[in-house]
């Protein structure tokens, strides 16, 4: 919690003792996490540790059990919050992309801002086209998604998700479902939202990336946080014997 | 009949190097003589099709010219006669069941989806709403459609209400979009269903409301993929608007009817069914070929 009290503005996202069961198995039990503005925040852990879980429940796609959660100071998890209206300032990009296979990749990206935040068309669109450059993707504005490569449908699924401003970024292992050889061209893309000062949570499993891109690293084990910190301190010097297991196991297996 | 399919070169990338005009390939010895016997051997099955096929039509020709009580079904069934009589007639009672099927088709889908999207919605209030498209849904796909035709038709005349039809064209048309539409509206809630939830999860991630997901990234790819079973039964609406007939509708069977009933031939029975038939081919290579036409565009490239 070190760096949370000694950053001077307000985090934009907030946890205090979480907890989320699914039936009888418990998935997260008393998770605290704090996210400054402008900082990344990368979540890392063995698969079923509760990663995806924590960003699900940070956006409200599902409901804990316990504890709050708090955006920009508004307490999200409050049954009278609007949650359409804590959505359309959060954006996800998932594992396996979900575009909408019936949408070409330009409608994919201007739905959000057209039908929900009220923009026009040509607005959207230019904003859209801006985006689609930045990323590369300039010239598969028309394209169905079907037809993209999966690092190019995992690009035109963050420009979605950026296209609406978002004050936050989730990104639920977002290279996880890409071969190895486009998982560079989706990293150097969150690496330059990095430098331009969007706030994220990442859940990943490319270590070597969270070392260089993270701000706070938190280690989740079986549903608690059980070890956290900047990344020179997690993966140079964890604390925690279990955290070493699993950094050796990565280190073993080659992805550190 | 041979159905032969058109292979679009699709994509960008380019085909196998021939067409290269620098090429300067020239075709094997080898090739050409594998060539050459792959043609023979085609112009062999070719011959041996058309004679298995002449001879059998010939047997079938002579059991059926031959079988006892043949002249008397030609003379009933197959009058020429008759069938040229008829002929017209019935073209002109088909035009109510084409315009029954126009009308009431469109009734079907539109009452068909609302009956989907009431069962889909969510919260308590809905309830009753839910409850009331199940039950509806439920009734109507085990009512016999007959016995519907006969309340709608027959029935509700009887009553003698104020402000009421008694048009039987009416009536069948309101039959046949009571029962249609509950198999509709179940075709629809499959498509709903089908879709992944993942896509509601990004949609709804996007900051659009329940509706706003169900309208613009839910039902669109649920329709999408029901349009071969929804064209299936259209096909099915489109024979079964004969049935209005029972409540004295003159429309292609009833015109039929009535000749067979002054004549005691059955010929226009026959030309009325073939009339059907023809009108129903159609549509079902329509279907096959939108429902060819989707696996192109949703296959992810490659041929197979």
């Amino acid at each position: 919690m070190s760096r949370a009290t000694t950053d001077s503005a307000a985090p934009v996202l907030r946890m205090e003792a979480v907890r989320k069961t699914f039936g009888s198995s418990v998935v997260l039990r008393d998770v605290d996490l704090e996210v400054a503005p402008h900082t990344v925040t990368a979540l890392i852990g063995a698969s079923g540790s509760g990663k995806s879980t924590l960003l699900r429940c940070a956006n409200l796609l599902e409901e804990i059990d316990d504890g709050a959660i708090w955006l920009d100071d508004e307490e999200i998890t409050d049954p009278r919050t609007d949650q359409d209206a804590v959505r359309r300032r959060i954006g996800v990009v998932f594992q396996a992309y979900n575009l909408f296979p019936h949408m070409t990749v330009m409608e994919n990206i201007t739905l959000a801002p057209r039908r929900v935040h009220g923009m026009d068309r040509g607005e959207a669109q230019a904003r859209a086209r801006e985006l689609l450059d930045r990323l590369g993707l300039g010239a598969k504005a028309d394209e169905y998604p079907d037809r993209l490569s999966g690092g190019q449908q995992q690009r035109a699924a963050i420009v979605r998700a950026l296209a609406v401003r978002p004050r936050l970024l989730l990104l639920d292992e977002v290279t996880a479902a890409l071969d190895p050889e486009l998982v560079g061209e989706v990293l150097g893309v969150v690496r330059d939202l990095k430098d331009d000062g969007m706030t994220m949570v990442l859940a990943t499993h490319e270590m070597g990336f969270a070392r260089d891109v993270a701000d706070q690293v938190c280690f989740l084990d079986g549903g608690v946080v059980l070890e956290r910190g900047t990344a020179e301190e997690i993966f140079g010097e964890p604390r925690e014997e279990r955290t070493r297991r699993f950094l050796r196991r990565i280190v073993e297996a080659g992805r550190l | 009949m041979t159905v032969v399919k058109a292979e679009s070169g699709e994509g960008p990338g380019k085909g196998p190097a021939e067409g290269d005009a620098h090429d300067p390939y020239v075709p094997s010895r080898r090739r050409i003589e594998r060539e050459r016997h792959k043609r023979s051997r085609a112009r062999r099955a070719t011959t041996i099709a058309a004679l298995s096929t002449l001879v059998t039509g010939v047997l079938l020709y002579l059991v059926v010219v031959n079988a006892p009580g043949w002249p008397r079904a030609k003379e009933t069934f197959f009058n020429a006669r008759y069938a040229r009589e008829a002929f017209p007639k019935v073209l002109e009672g088909l035009w109510l069941n084409v315009r029954l099927l126009l009308v009431c088709g469109a009734a079907v889908l539109v009452l068909g989806m609302l009956i989907a999207v009431a069962r889909t919605l969510r919260g308590p209030v809905f309830f009753p709403l839910r409850a009331l498209a199940a039950a509806y849904t439920d009734f109507f796909r085990g009512l016999p459609l007959i016995i519907n035709l006969m309340i709608v038709v027959l029935g509700v005349p009887a009553l003698r209400l104020q402000g009421i039809t008694v048009d039987p064209v009416l009536l069948g048309g309101t039959a046949l979009t009571l029962t249609y539409s509950a198999y509709v509206a179940e075709v629809f809630r499959a498509g709903i269903e089908s879709v992944h939830p993942s896509q509601r999860a990004a949609a709804r991630s996007l900051g659009l409301s329940n509706r706003q997901a169900l309208r613009y990234v839910v039902l669109p790819q649920a329709v999408r993929r029901q349009v071969p079973p929804l064209l299936n039964d259209l096909v099915s609406l489109q024979k079964d608007t004969g049935l209005v007939s029972i409540g004295g509708a003159v429309d292609a069977v009833r015109a039929a009817d009535i000749i067979v009933g002054r004549s005691l031939n059955y010929t226009p029975y026959i030309v009325a069914g073939l009339v059907f038939v023809a009108l129903t081919i159609p549509m079902t290579r329509f279907t096959d070929w939108v429902t060819a036409r989707m696996d192109r565009r949703q296959a992810q490239g490659g041929t197979i």
